[in-house]
């Protein structure tokens, strides 16, 4: 049985989950209302994959302001998503690179993976939710 | 898996990204503006053709015809209708749409 | 089979709706069923009875009322995404309802398919 403050559909299914952010925070809302999902989705005892590749990188970087465009930082809440149990967090190596990026640019600790790799990951996968 | 695409490729890099991580023997729909990409004499066109070797590469007929394109598909490119689209979705155990 | 439908986009700006609209109705054709919509995002302005769309052209919002109607299919517009819109209960148009993004999940989990569509 699922702890009493888990959402439950009472099915008992636990599903693989994958959301892909592909695009950069702030200049549209995808990413935000991506996150929501995401925390929903972990409340509900799934099995989690965040996956980050192309503009959606940039939603990882440290340093984030928000103040001067007055919009939410969201940014946070990244590194809160242990506590929600979303423990799977990846970006590809290819993403990276053609953005001049590291790991160590990444407000949060992630799995840095090849292509292949991510090709694999997104296989297996049961249900793939791209914001 | 299935892969959907509906943006133009010369206008964003979705079906770029989906070429570059889609397993082979994948398939790749292309709906709404992407299937541009899918016609003869388009930049995307030698992509898709290479592409195709390792991934089936499908594109929607009414979205074809509604651009003016349903006589100019690359060779290689079947071209399914919204009953096809709904049978692939049902044939491959998951599908990601490249938004 | 049960497909789930995800749509990020709203009506006329992009082409999302439409298509979803065309592969639902294909898909209960060949006698599968669409149990549930959710509307998400920008989604959520398909779910307005306020708009009115020259006579010469579709009406998005009353061409998914309908299929819900004649098909059964429970048509989900995201809370949060909603009141951040301005779409209320009261503008909603028939077989819409407003409610949480777990009914979204909930088709993830219990549909055999997830199709989304959007910009």
């Amino acid at each position: 049985m699922s702890d009493m403050d888990m959402e439950d559909d009472g099915s008992g299914i636990v599903k693989k989950f994958m959301f892909l952010n592909r695009k950069a925070p702030h200049g549209t809302v995808y990413a935000l209302e991506g996150l929501e999902v995401v925390l929903i989705t972990a409340a509900f005892d799934q099995d989690v994959s965040l996956v980050f590749t192309d503009d959606g990188v940039y939603q990882l970087m440290k340093g984030i302001d928000t103040k001067g465009i007055e919009v939410k930082d969201f940014s946070k809440t990244y590194r809160a998503l242990d506590g929600y149990d979303i423990e799977k967090l990846y970006v590809d190596q290819t993403s990276l690179d053609a953005r001049g990026l590291t790991e160590d640019d990444l407000i949060v600790d992630v799995s840095v993976l090849s292509d292949d790799e991510m090709k694999n990951l997104m296989d297996e996968q049961d249900v793939v939710i791209s914001f | 898996m299935l892969h959907i695409v509906n943006k133009s490729a010369t206008e964003r890099s979705s079906l770029d990204s989906c070429l570059r991580l889609a397993t082979k023997g994948s398939a790749v729909l292309l709906i709404e503006d992407a299937v541009y990409a899918a016609t003869k004499g388009s930049s995307a066109a030698a992509k898709i053709q290479a592409a195709a070797a390792g991934l089936k590469i499908y594109a929607l007929g009414p979205d074809l015809a509604a651009r003016g394109m349903a006589g100019r598909v690359l060779d290689g490119v079947n071209v399914v209708d919204y009953g096809g689209f709904v049978e692939l979705v049902a044939e491959h155990r998951n599908c990601q749409s490249w938004l | 089979m049960q497909f789930g439908i995800l749509i990020n986009e709203g009506p006329y700006n992009h082409q999302a709706s439409d298509t979803a609209y065309l592969f639902a109705r294909a898909a209960i054709e060949k006698g599968h069923t669409i149990p549930r919509v959710f509307f998400y995002h920008d989604g959520v302005n398909n779910s307005t009875r306020m708009g009115e769309p020259p006579q010469d052209d579709r009406n998005v919002t009353t061409r998914w009322s309908k299929l819900a109607e004649e098909h059964g299919i429970d048509l989900v517009v995201c809370v949060a995404a909603a009141l951040r819109r301005g779409i209320k209960d009261e503008l909603l148009a028939p077989g819409f309802r407003i409610s949480g993004l777990g009914q979204l999940v909930e088709m993830g989990i219990q549909y055999d398919r997830l199709v989304t569509f959007g910009d």
